[in-house]
C-alpha cells in the first residue's frame, strides 16, 4: 500500500438517487486506508447504493466520491446477489480466473503464474478439487466461496462486499469472515454491508450506521448504541410505509418514499431474522418499541 | 429414382440447389455460436424481434431496388440496427424492461415492413420477403451471407472472452471493465447481421428459426460452450439440407421446409437427447447424472 494518503476514500456531501429518489443524502465521512468496517442500517437506508457510488456505478447526484489514490483497479466489489447466471457453461477455474481480468483483458492468454495463482485462491476458500466443476452444481454457500477466490485473485486495495452473506450456512459464514478479516490484517481497506450485529461485532471494529443519511460512524462499540439504533428505526419508518420486511426482494432499489409515517406500531416491525442472531428486529425489540 | 437421386440429384442437377445448399453451411456456421450465446442470454425473443425489425428496411430497399440484393440487404441491417438501438435506448432512460420495448418495436416494424409491401408490390412479393425463396440465392447473395458468416466468426473470436463474462456476470465485467456496454452492442449488431444473411432463403419471419432451434436442439446433447456451438451448426446445416430438399421436392417454400425440419430435429433432441430430455430424465440416467453431480 503506497501509504501517501491516510483515506481510502473520502464522501463529501454526497447524495445518491435511483429512478430519481435519493436514496442516500448528504453522507460525509472517511474509509480510512486499511480500515474495516461494517455498513449496517434498515433495509431501504441506501446501504447498496452507497456501495454502487463508492464503486463508480452510480454517480452521485451531488456531493464527491473520492477514492484516493486508487485506481478503479484497485477496487474489488462483490454485489448483492451477484447477478450471476448460473445455468452458464463456465467451470469454477474460469470464474477465479477472471479475477486477473486487468492482466488478461479481452485476449491475453493466461500464464501458469496466473493459473497458480488461481489455484491459490481455491485452496484459500477450501475448494481445493473443485477447479472443473461446473457451476451449476454448486451450492449456494459453495458459489459465494467461489466468488470469494475471484475477490483474492483481484488483490485489489479497496473491498466492497454487499451482503457477503446472505444466504450462506454458518460454517461458509465464519469461513468468509475469517477471509475478510485476513484481508485487514493485510492491509487492504474492506467495507461490508452486513445485517447480522453480532457478527459486526465479533469482526469489525468500525460501523458505519446508515438511515439514508449518517446516523453514526466510528468504532463498532459507540456507533451501535440501542439509542443510534432506536433513531435508525425511527426515520426508516418515515420512509418505509409498510412493514419492514427482513429479505427485501431488492434491498438495492430502497422503498418509495410515502409522505405519511408508517401507521403500525413499532413491535409490529420486529420480525426475528434468522433464531439465535440478533439481528436488526430483535435489538430494538429487546430495548423496547420505540 | 433412387435414394441418391433423391438426396443429391436435386443438388447436382441445379447450380441455384448447390447454392442455396452452400448458403445454408456459411448461415449455419455464422448462426450456430450466435444462437447459442443467445439461447444462454435468454434472449431468444429478442432474436425473434430482430428478425422482424429486419422487414421494413427490407421493404424499403425492395421499393427503391426492386429484388436487388444489396439494396434490401442493406436495409434490412439499417432498421435491424435501429431498432436495437432504440430499443436499448428505451431500456436505458425509462423504467421498461428490455424485453418489452423489444417487443414493442418489432411489432412497429413488422406492420411498417408488411404496409409497405403491400402497397408497393404485389402478393408474390410480400411472400417472398416474408418466407425467402432458394431461387433467391444468387452467387451476390452466397458471397454476402459467405461474408456475414466470416466476420461473425472473426468478430465472436476477439469479444469471445468479454461476452462470455457479460453473459455469466454482467455486473462483474460493469464493475471491471467499463466496454461492457459495447460487447453488447456488438453482440446484437451480430445478431442484425446473421438474420438479414438468412431472410434471403429463409425470410424475414423464418430467418431466426435457423438460429434459434438449433441452439435450443443442442442444449440436450453437450454442455460446453464450443460443443454447443458446434452442435448448433451442425444441426443447423442438416436441417438446412434436408429442408431444401423437401421443398425442392415438395414444391414447399424454402423458409418454413429448413425451419420445419429444424423444428423436428428440436423435437426429437427434447425428446431422445442424451442430456436432461425427457428420455435420459425418466429412464432413470438422468437421475443417476443428477445425483453424481
Amino acid at each position: 500500500m503506497s501509504g501517501a494518503l491516510d483515506n481510502a476514500v473520502v464522501l463529501h456531501d454526497v447524495t445518491l438517487a435511483y429512478d430519481g429518489h435519493p436514496a442516500v443524502h448528504h453522507l460525509s465521512g472517511e474509509f480510512a486506508r486499511g480500515s474495516l468496517t461494517a455498513i449496517v442500517g434498515p433495509n431501504g437506508s441506501g446501504k447498496s447504493t452507497l456501495m454502487k457510488g463508492m464503486v463508480g456505478l452510480l454517480r452521485p447526484a451531488n456531493g464527491v466520491v473520492k477514492a484516493a489514490g486508487l485506481g478503479g483497479s484497485k477496487i474489488a466489489y462483490l454485489p448483492q446477489h451477484a447477478e450471476i447466471e448460473t445455468r452458464f457453461p463456465i467451470s469454477v477455474i474460469q470464474i477465479v480466473l477472471l479475477g486477473h481480468w486487468r492482466r488478461i483483458g479481452w485476449g491475453r492468454p493466461v500464464s501458469r503464474a496466473l493459473r497458480e495463482g488461481a489455484q491459490r485462491a481455491l485452496a484459500a476458500v477450501s475448494l481445493e478439487g473443485f477447479e472443473q466443476w461446473p457451476v451449476e452444481t454448486l451450492s449456494a454457500g459453495q458459489l459465494q466461496r467461489v466468488l470469494f477466490a475471484r475477490l483474492i485473485v483481484q488483490d485489489a486495495e479497496l473491498i466492497l462486499l454487499d451482503e457477503p452473506l446472505a444466504g450462506v450456512d454458518e460454517c461458509t459464514s465464519e469461513h468468509l469472515l475469517g477471509l475478510i478479516v485476513s484481508w485487514h490484517r493485510e492491509g487492504r481497506t474492506v467495507a461490508a454491508v452486513l445485517h447480522d450485529l453480532d457478527q459486526v461485532r465479533a469482526y469489525f471494529p468500525e460501523t458505519l450506521l446508515l438511515a439514508r443519511e449518517r446516523v453514526a460512524w466510528g468504532p463498532t462499540r459507540e456507533v451501535l448504541m440501542p439509542q443510534n439504533l432506536r433513531r435508525a428505526r425511527r426515520m426508516s419508518e418515515a420512509w418505509s410505509g409498510e412493514a419492514e420486511h427482513r429479505r427485501p426482494v431488492s434491498a438495492a432499489r430502497p422503498a418509495t418514499p410515502t409522505p405519511h409515517p408508517n401507521p403500525l406500531p413499532a413491535p409490529a416491525l420486529t420480525l426475528p431474522r434468522s433464531p439465535g442472531r440478533e439481528g436488526w428486529g430483535q435489538s430494538e425489540e429487546r430495548e423496547g418499541p420505540a | 429414382m433412387t435414394l441418391y437421386d433423391l438426396a443429391f440429384g436435386p443438388f447436382a442437377e441445379f447450380g441455384f440447389m448447390r447454392r442455396a445448399l452452400v448458403g445454408c453451411l456459411a448461415l449455419a456456421l455464422g448462426s450456430g455460436p450466435i444462437g447459442t450465446f443467445l439461447v444462454i442470454r435468454r434472449m431468444s425473443l429478442m432474436g425473434d424481434a430482430l428478425s422482424h425489425a429486419v422487414l421494413p428496411g427490407a421493404a424499403l430497399g425492395f421499393m427503391i431496388g426492386g429484388l436487388s440484393l444489396p439494396a434490401m440487404s442493406l436495409g434490412g441491417v439499417a432498421a435491424g440496427l435501429a431498432v436495437a438501438f432504440l430499443s436499448g435506448l428505451v431500456t436505458r432512460l425509462t423504467p421498461l424492461r428490455e424485453d418489452a420495448s423489444f417487443a414493442a418495436f418489432y411489432l412497429i416494424s413488422l406492420a411498417l415492413g408488411v404496409l409497405l409491401v403491400s402497397t408497393h408490390g404485389n402478393n408474390v412479393d410480400l411472400l417472398h420477403l416474408l418466407f425467402g425463396s432458394i431461387l433467391a440465392i444468387d452467387n451476390a447473395a452466397l458471397v454476402l451471407i459467405g461474408a456475414i458468416a466470416t466476420l461473425s466468426l472473426l468478430s465472436l473470436a476477439v469479444i469471445y472472452r468479454p461476452l462470455v463474462v457479460e453473459c455469466f456476470d454482467p455486473g462483474f465485467l460493469r464493475a471491471m471493465d467499463g466496454r461492457g456496454g459495447l460487447v453488447h452492442t456488438l453482440f446484437l449488431a451480430l445478431v442484425v447481421l446473421n438474420l438479414v444473411a438468412g431472410f434471403q432463403a429463409l425470410g424475414t419471419l423464418m430467418a431466426v428459426g435457423l438460429m434459434m432451434l438449433p441452439a435450443a436442439a443442442a442444449r440436450f446433447w453437450v454442455r460446453q460452450l464450443w460443443s454447443l456451438s458446434a452442435v448448433s451448426s451442425a444441426l443447423g446445416f442438416g436441417s438446412g439440407f434436408l429442408g431444401l430438399l423437401l421443398s425442392y421436392h415438395l414444391d414447399l417454400p424454402s423458409g418454413p421446409s429448413i425451419v420445419l425440419v429444424a423444428g423436428l430435429a428440436y423435437f426429437a433432441s427434447v425428446l431422445f437427447g442424451p442430456r436432461d430430455s425427457l428420455r435420459a430424465l425418466y429412464s432413470g440416467a438422468g437421475s443417476r447424472r443428477r445425483e453424481a453431480a
